[in-house]
């Protein structure tokens, strides 16, 4: 057995950090399928877990990928896959699976130039909206996005944590910039890493009800083969976890599933600000395009722009108070991302149309340049 | 010494670019104590492929990770030189491997043509070493870390019997190279 937490500084790439950081928040079993720019995710957790007694599978598919680190959970491990756009894509429907069935796991999408199979060595920000709306249905998702390889370590941690309290799937939405990238990561002491596991049910086995919320809305969760008997369903079910096709019953169980994040809000969503307080525009980005926006900020201001940078480390669920705040007091958005057009969308949303919001966007395959932010900050207010 | 060093190596897929990049730029992180940030652009095709990588080696917080105008600049094909010499800084240092590049004169650098894969090849007899020789010639000419970091790291990555390889290969590129220290 070697150390699960590889404490000190390390020079490695985003992919590696991040499976160092699911190594480190106690991931034990990972459902592999290969994929540029994420391979080495599996790689280096296919090396890693064997020796802290952990599992790594290679499965036939991306869909086997996804579902295998369903089956995982419900054995009591904590799990994760790691994937890009294609794999994305055919995950979905067990994305959705995962939601109503409230399995804790981590899914990482290091990102890369589509549609299809697209740009696989080169990075975009474009499955953004997939990570919400992918999966059929109405659902609440966490999706968590890491501009650095020390980020790459550190928020995998936090999506354990956040997957295991809330009982959700987290995405990890990266990108090949970030994932290719190396930098020095330090990874702590073992004592000094927060992690949390999901609440095992403490009451006997007999008429145990498994999707019966606790307190904080969130159900204790049993491992198979502790001895409580646990039906697990993709169709609506009540607290018995038994399929019920009624409306009361549908209604009951959304409003639970939406419930237990749109009621911790404070707790998932978090941001950084850069320059803020006296921002009259405000650049708003995340990932790996957060760096170009930094960049541009201190350039905007070298020449009399008050500029100021939200960048949103929890995308999804989605910041609406904040922006709405902003709204209140600025002259205007800048939404700097990977994409044609996504995360502006929201900024637009909640500015609501109080004050304009533009997109610096990039069709994929490269960072947004700075210079090109700061042109559109001029060019627009 | 180094407040903020941009550097681009480009050449082939197999000729050891990214790993040549990575090398340096742990050796400034973990041994040098400085920032750096090492990204890659490359092909589909492993090998044969164009390839990049761009080293930012700094004292403070790096943010934009690319570089737009190194200045120093390694290439290590033909086509690479073709591509990225309109790049470079201004006055910036242009290392090409002679074997491979033929220099054209308008150029604003100071371009420094090394027969370093012939060396290799004479000296050593193993192409799988060319990347480190090309190291050590930069660090020869720009003097920008100690190459000690560089064989610490080195022997972190290869097999036990390949370091003393790396090591001859390193040392020729410094001599090489610290005939036209800048």
């Amino acid at each position: 057995m070697k150390p699960a937490v590889l404490t000190g500084k390390h020079f490695i790439n985003g992919d590696i950090a991040c499976a160092e950081g699911a190594i480190a928040a106690g991931c034990l079993f990972f459902g592999g399928y290969p994929i540029t720019p994420a391979t080495e995710v599996a790689e280096h957790m296919s090396e890693r877990l064997p020796h802290v007694g952990g599992t790594y599978i290679q499965m036939e598919d991306e869909i086997a990928a996804m579902t295998s680190i369903l089956g995982g959970a419900w054995t009591g491990k904590k799990t994760m896959t790691a994937t890009s756009g294609p794999g994305f894509s055919l995950m979905m429907e067990t994305v959705g699976l995962a939601v109503v069935t409230e399995t804790p796991c981590v899914v990482v999408n290091v990102q890369r130039g589509g549609p299809s199979t697209g740009l696989p060595t080169q990075g975009a920000q474009a499955d953004m909206m997939q990570a919400k709306w992918g999966s059929h249905g109405d659902y609440e998702i966490i999706a968590l996005a890491p501009s650095s390889p020390q980020e790459m370590f550190d928020l995998t941690i936090t999506a354990f944590n956040l997957s295991e309290k809330y009982r959700t799937p987290v995405f990890i939405m990266s990108d090949e910039i970030v994932g290719h990238m190396s930098e020095k990561v330090v990874i702590p002491e073992p004592e000094a890493i927060k992690t949390f596991s999901r609440v095992a049910p403490d009451q006997p086995t007999e008429n145990f009800l498994p999707f019966k919320p606790g307190p904080n809305g969130v159900a204790p969760m049993p491992a198979i083969g502790e001895g409580y008997k646990v039906h697990v369903t993709g169709l609506t079910h009540d607290e018995k976890g038994y399929p019920v096709m009624s409306v009361d019953t549908q209604a009951e169980m959304m409003e639970r599933l939406m419930g237990k994040i749109r009621n911790n809000l404070d707790d998932i969503i978090m941001t950084e600000s850069y320059l803020l307080e006296d921002a009259e525009v405000v650049v708003v980005s995340y990932g790996v395009s957060s760096r170009t926006s930094y960049t541009a900020v201190d350039m905007a201001r070298k020449q009399g722009i008050k500029a100021g940078l939200l960048r949103l480390i929890t995308v999804w669920p989605f910041p609406d108070q904040i922006i709405k705040d902003l709204a209140l007091r600025v002259k205007g958005f800048v939404t700097v991302e990977i994409n044609m057009g996504q995360i502006s969308r929201e900024v637009e949303r909640c500015a609501g149309y109080r004050v304009p919001s533009y997109l610096a966007g990039h069709p994929g395959g490269a960072v947004v340049p700075p210079e090109e932010v700061v042109q559109i900050l001029k060019e627009a207010f | 010494m180094i407040h903020r060093t941009r550097l681009v190596f480009s050449g082939s897929g197999g000729q050891g670019v990214i790993t040549a990049a990575i090398i340096l730029a742990e050796a400034a992180v973990i041994h040098g104590g400085m920032n750096a940030t090492q990204s890659q652009s490359y092909g589909a095709a492993a090998r044969g492929g164009a390839t990049r990588s761009d080293v930012i080696l700094s004292d403070s917080e790096i943010y934009f990770p690319e570089v737009t105008q190194p200045n120093i600049l390694v290439c290590l094909t033909q086509e690479a030189y073709t591509t990225f010499s309109p790049i470079i800084r201004p006055g910036g240092l242009l290392l090409t491997d002679s074997k491979f590049v033929t220099t054209v004169k308008n150029v604003d650098a100071k371009q420094i043509e090394l027969p370093i894969f012939e060396t290799v090849m004479e000296k050593i007899g193993k192409p799988i070493v060319f990347n480190i020789c090309v190291l050590g010639a930069l660090i020869g000419i720009s003097d920008m870390l100690d190459p000690a970091w560089v064989m610490e790291v080195i022997k972190t990555r290869v097999p036990e019997d390949f370091i003393d390889m790396n090591n001859r290969a390193l040392d020729l590129g410094l001599v090489m190279g610290s005939q036209y220290k800048i």
